[in-house]
């Protein structure tokens, strides 16, 4: 059995209550840190243990914090990410049903580090009913002496609140979010100023990912170097994947990050293979805005290497032949998927998150998903397919956030390596609708 | 005080300047286009995508290039930093892609709107636009919304700049005009369409780039071209009186504030002077305004045939 450091003891009833939880050790870490340790000797643990960004962009935590300015005379803030909208991602979730403490706890511990004496949780509009779990947990953790003044007898202070977003994807980029966390509508701002300078309320602010803010917990019980020890190079310590998809066990997984894709797949502790004993036909590994991986570049990369669940060897081959970890979304699709239409998909739903701030987003998401739903529904033209790879190229890094990139990278990666699938939809488009319909199977019957 | 290249012409600017204004010091045809950008409004520009520029030479200290497009309105110069601006075909293409973006939903309505002439989207789409469309799409329309009694909003012309949003903030007293919506869908509007009624609302007419707020004393009263352009003063005890009246024969036609080359307003005007002095008698006219934006309305190529047309 691999180690758990974040789901160890998400199975035990009632861990949701601050009973339960310390009674398995919840909240050592708080009084490690505040009793035994500066906050610049947190961060360096941070720092030893190599921990990278949990939301997407793996950049190393460590680094991110040490960038924070700081400034006499002017509050810093943490905030933690809970806008977890990518499609294929819900590992987030599960963490904080199941386990709100370790969050609050890591907030704490976090907030301790970085010198923030007033921080936020920043949840999606959508996870109406985590607010309460959440709300609950921190009102407990108020009872019992953990937050507000004068923390467990150390003289430090914190407040810790949770906001409610409206329900949008774009919150979930840091500077969108801080901006809705202020109260306005939720646009990206232009960087630099980065938000370690000017942030929230033009104060310095760090935003982590809730992922992230769990790993610190058990970085300050057992030390950065032990976490280091766990996985292979640059990618330490233990992952939360989301699986779904074509899978006989989809959920939320946390793995060692020294395991290969094939094992993940394939293995009874993980995904179980794919359902019906049918062929892998692709896998988006980190989350909808990664590029999808055919087949054979999902086990092997294009060396011929083992292909492992970490940030380096999932990107190997760069955007030809590699994708990213992402945020851990992992979708599998077996052979009857068909790619046009799951394209189509995420594109639809890039154009209709998209804040419309700047042009190229704006038009371009709107653009590609018009050509990909004709293409789609049978009326698409050969020239739509390259029309498709130059659009996708030029909103590509030429937005005012990763928005942009996030919504040209699948439709690219999707027409690089499944190019046959889409003219196929051109050149036969009755034959296309009837396989993505399920007629095809009904035909055979009757 | 930094020192920047852009496109091989070095110029000394003050700390803080921007390439785009570190450009316009410079002038000619290195000056990025700019649609969002207005340096009269706070907070304004990064939007829109035309200025983007590359930094091929980071500064002195770190000379490592950026890795990706720069919005040349939102980019501070460095000392010795070296900027491409038309001279690097990436970021003409990358120009070139904007335009495109930005024409697929604009109705493409020029014989009728009255902003042809002086209008920032059709110099763009001269400069930098193909004289054909790969959009196959229906367009975005909306509805024509009278907003007060003054301006006329189409926003199907619109290019979401937001310039007439920070002016309204900036200018007006209370937030009445704003974003709703997102993405590809998303509108200028009122709060609940109500009217914009402070005196500074008529402003938003001169900063939209395009003709999608429009003087509804002057709609379709005549094209731009034809009206002579004149400089003229009056006191007004709201505003500093300095605007332009466009004249036919002896009468004024209407009256905007006064524009710079690059289409940007600094003494903005009241809705007194621009809507309801419409007596030459109440003008003191200085002389013809010399319009050297290097606009369809200033340049008079057309007469001249096609070598001087760009």
């Amino acid at each position: 059995m691999a180690r758990k450091l974040l789901l160890e003891h998400a199975q035990v009833p009632g861990i949701n209550t601050y009973e339960v939880y310390r009674k398995h050790g919840g909240y050592r870490s708080v009084e490690k840190a505040l009793k035994t340790m500066s906050p610049d000797e947190v961060v360096d643990e941070v720092k030893k243990s190599g921990l990278r960004g949990r939301g997407g962009a793996g950049f190393p935590t460590g680094m991110k914090w040490s960038f924070l300015a700081k400034p006499e005379g002017v509050p810093r803030y943490l905030v933690c990410n809970a806008d977890e909208s990518e499609p294929g991602t819900f590992k987030d979730r599960y963490l904080m049903e199941k386990i709100p403490h370790l969050l609050v706890e890591g907030m704490i511990t976090s907030s301790y580090a970085l010198g923030a004496n007033t921080s936020y949780i920043y949840i999606r509009g959508e996870y109406s009913w985590i607010l309460f779990i959440l709300e609950k947990a921190i009102a407990e953790a108020y009872a019992n002496g953990w937050l507000g003044k004068n923390i467990q007898g150390s003289g430090y202070d914190l407040d810790l609140y949770v906001n409610i977003g409206g329900g949008a994807y774009i919150c979930g980029e840091e500077t969108a979010l801080i901006e809705s966390l202020e109260g306005k509508r939720g646009n990206p701002r232009i960087k630099p100023p980065f938000p370690a300078v000017k942030g929230l309320w033009q104060c310095p602010t760090v935003v982590n990912n809730v992922e992230t803010i769990a790993a610190v917990v058990p970085i300050v019980n057992d030390g950065g170097e032990e976490y280091a020890k766990i996985g292979i190079g640059k990618s330490t310590g233990t992952k939360l994947i989301s699986a779904s998809g074509n899978i006989n066990k989809p959920g939320v997984y946390e793995i060692e990050m020294n395991i290969s894709v094939e094992e993940f797949i394939y293995s009874d502790e993980w995904c179980g293979g794919i359902k019906n004993g049918k062929k892998l036909k692709a896998c988006v590994p980190g989350g909808s805005s990664v590029p999808i991986l055919p087949h054979f570049l999902v086990c092997k990369t294009a060396n011929g290497d083992t292909r492992m669940m970490t940030y380096e060897s999932l990107a190997d081959g760069g955007f030809a032949t590699g994708s990213m970890l992402g945020s851990g979304g992992f979708i599998v699709y077996d052979e009857d998927q068909c790619i046009v239409r799951n394209t189509w998909n995420f594109a639809r739903f890039y154009a209709h998150e998209s804040c419309g701030q700047c042009s190229p987003c704006r038009e371009g998401t709107g653009w590609m998903e018009k050509v990909l739903h004709r293409l789609e529904h049978g009326g698409g033209k050969m020239s739509d397919i390259d029309l498709l790879v130059d659009v996708a190229k030029k909103i590509e890094g030429n937005t005012i956030c990763p928005l942009g990139d996030a919504a040209a990278w699948p439709v690219s990666a999707a027409i690089r390596h499944f190019r046959e699938e889409f003219e196929w939809h051109v050149n036969d488009p009755k034959a296309a609708m009837e396989r993505n319909y399920g007629l095809v199977n009904e035909k055979v019957n009757a | 005080m930094p020192k920047v290249t852009i496109d091989g012409q070095t110029i000394e600017v003050a700390e803080g300047t921007t390439i785009l204004n570190a450009a316009r010091q410079i002038g000619g045809e290195l000056v990025p286009p700019a649609m969002c950008y207005y340096s009269t409004l706070k907070g304004s520009g990064g939007k829109c995508r035309t200025c983007l520029v590359r930094v091929t030479k980071g500064s002195e200290k770190d000379p490592r290039p950026m890795p990706k497009l720069v919005a040349s309105c939102q980019t501070m110069v460095m000392d010795g930093m070296e900027v491409a601006s038309k001279s690097d075909p990436s970021v003409v293409d990358a120009r070139a892609a904007v335009t495109e973006f930005l024409l697929i939903n604009h109705p493409l309505d020029c014989p009728i709107c009255d902003q042809a002439g002086e209008c920032h989207l059709q110099d763009l789409a001269f400069e930098h636009g193909k004289s054909n469309t790969r959009y196959e799409f229906e367009r975005r329309t909306f509805e024509k919304i009278d907003i007060g009694p003054y301006i006329k909003l189409h926003m199907t012309r619109c290019i979401m700049c937001f310039r007439c949003v920070f002016t309204a903030q900036q200018l007006c007293p209370e937030r009445v005009h704003g974003i709703i919506h997102r993405g590809d869908h998303a509108e200028i509007s009122t709060f609940i369409e109500k009217s914009i009624d402070s005196e500074f609302s008529g402003n938003v007419i001169d900063v939209c780039p395009v003709g999608a707020l429009t003087d509804r004393t002057f709609r379709f009263k005549s094209r731009v071209w034809f009206l002579n352009p004149m400089d003229a003063h009056r006191d007004c005890p709201t505003c500093s009186g300095k605007a332009v009246v466009w004249m036919y024969g002896g009468e004024i036609y209407r009256v905007t504030a006064r524009k710079d080359k690059y289409g940007e307003v600094h003494d903005f005007i009241c809705n007194t002077c621009r809507f309801h002095t419409k007596e030459k008698g109440s003008w003191t006219i200085e002389g013809p305004r010399d319009l050297d934006r290097h606009s369809v309305i200033s340049q008079n190529h057309y007469e001249h045939g096609e070598k001087t047309v760009r």
